[in-house]
């Protein structure tokens, strides 16, 4: 095992960094596409039907041959790490979008009419009042999505985008499972922790519901 | 000086052609407290809700001091304009003291100014700030809800403040002690009022002139003790629906 660690440990650490490096630009792409999206939908609801459609079948391509597909892309295609940010993010747009939308449709439709009433703009709506409320769902979405990312990123390594999938395709190729382990171990452990820690910052933001009187 | 609220002519028809308000004229003097009673469906919310324009009538005027409210500016409209409702009114994801100075906080009044106005009118309401500032709505009971609802339409001194059933789920002893409550605040604040309600005690114990509506018509305004002697049909069928067990437990 130590002789394992000392000849792999290293090679381990710098390709767990690039791991997290793709997902963690994929989820920044992502949010910053899917939560505007979401809010988009709901102000709009006759496009959310076809909007997460849409997210919903690019869920479905597998992922192999989704990076295959966006290889050849010009620009897209020079760099491994591109196609894969990109696919990654194609996948994680859906759970962040829909919770988006869930999230900020499932208020209470009193508490939207108070804040009207109030004299509320639609922005100081939309910040101090549906966001807040609708954070829990949110971030529910996004962690759905890391986790989902973290998995596929390791087949990023098919097309030479690096991270963990690396360690477990040249165990594959070699016949060997303590190499395929390499990666499989620190990928999971990867995904664990940070589904640990976004679901601590979920309960942060989760709301008590009015009647848990205490 | 003009009414502090005029209501000319008011007609609302929803989109699916259905009448909820009937050309309605009614005066409500600076000071003072109107009721509006009757039953579930007698539009008694829906004309509430055109004072600030929650709903839009579909012809008529509503004036405030004399100026048509669709004239006005619809944000500072709604802010300066208290209004309470009778549930869930209260953000589930702010303290009290957040709620209550939202509307100072939504004109970007600064914090301090915030909080002491906060902890001056949870005071007024009857609740403790250095017991209820910091709760959360589901750290609260019914009628504690309901008093920070109230504290929170006044925040911006509105001269104008709109109640719909505000103490409508509220057991029968903690409604009197809210009663109590608004009637001295009110007498104190001068702040001319528009409650809506169905329970014709609060209305009689709580108005100036009690405005009766029916079908979305407005049967008749009287004080309260005209209405009560009132020989009208709808307000005879009214007076008779209440008190019917306590009657009959005498007889």
């Amino acid at each position: 095992m130590s002789a394992f660690l000392h000849r792999y440990g290293s090679e381990i650490a710098t390709l767990t960094l690039e791991h997290l490096w793709l997902t963690g630009f994929a989820m920044l792409f992502a949010t910053v596409i899917a939560v505007p999206a979401g809010i988009f939908l709901t102000r709009s609801p006759r496009w959310a039907k076809p909007v997460i459609g849409f997210a919903n079948i690019l869920q479905t391509i597998p992922s192999l041959a989704l990076f295959g597909f966006l290889l050849p892309l010009p620009w897209l295609g020079e760099r491994a790490a591109r196609v894969a940010i990109v696919a990654l993010t194609a996948y994680a747009l859906l759970p962040i979008l829909r919770n988006t939308y869930a999230g900020i449709r499932g208020i209470d439709p009193n508490v939207l009419f108070v804040a009207r009433a109030l004299g509320l703009t639609p922005t100081q709506r939309l910040f101090k009042v549906e966001l807040p409320l609708a954070a829990s769902f949110i971030l529910a979405g996004l962690r759905t999505a890391t986790v989902t990312c973290v998995g596929i990123a390791t087949i990023a390594a098919a097309v030479g985008a690096g991270g963990l999938g690396e360690l477990i395709f040249r165990g594959v190729a070699s016949v060997d499972n303590g190499l395929i382990l390499a990666g499989a171990i620190p990928a999971a452990a990867l995904a664990l922790l940070l589904d640990g820690l976004l679901g601590l910052l979920e309960r942060h933001f989760k709301i008590p519901a009015p009647d848990d009187a205490p | 000086m003009p009414a502090a609220i005029q209501f000319r002519n008011v007609s609302f028809i929803t989109s699916q052609g259905r009448r909820l308000l009937d050309n309605i004229s009614l005066t409500v003097e600076e000071g003072s407290t109107t009721v509006l009673l009757g039953r579930s469906g007698s539009g008694k919310t829906t004309l509430l809700r055109t004072v600030n324009r929650m709903v839009e009538p579909t012809s008529g005027d509503v004036l405030l001091h004399g100026q048509p409210t669709r004239n006005v500016d619809l944000i500072a409209l709604r802010r300066g304009i208290g209004y309470v409702i009778q549930e869930t009114g209260l953000f589930p994801h702010f303290r009290a003291e957040r709620d209550v100075a939202l509307v100072l906080e939504a004109q970007n009044r600064p914090r301090a100014e915030r909080a002491r106005r906060s902890y001056e009118l949870l005071a007024a309401v009857g609740l403790d700030p250095a017991t209820f500032a910091q709760r959360y709505p589901h750290q609260l009971s019914g009628g504690q809800r309901q008093r920070v609802g109230l504290a929170r339409a006044l925040a911006a001194e509105p001269s104008l403040l709109l109640m719909d059933e505000p103490f409508g789920a509220l057991d029968p002893l903690t409604r009197a002690e809210m009663q109590d409550m608004l009637r001295t605040l009110l007498a104190s604040i001068h702040t001319t009022a528009l409650l809506v309600t169905h329970d014709l005690d609060e209305a009689l114990y709580l108005g100036d002139q009690i405005a009766l509506l029916q079908e979305g018509k407005l049967i008749t305004c009287l004080p309260p003790q005209e209405f009560l002697r009132s020989e009208k049909p709808e307000i005879q069928a009214y007076i008779h629906a209440f008190h019917r067990g306590e009657r009959e437990a005498r007889a």
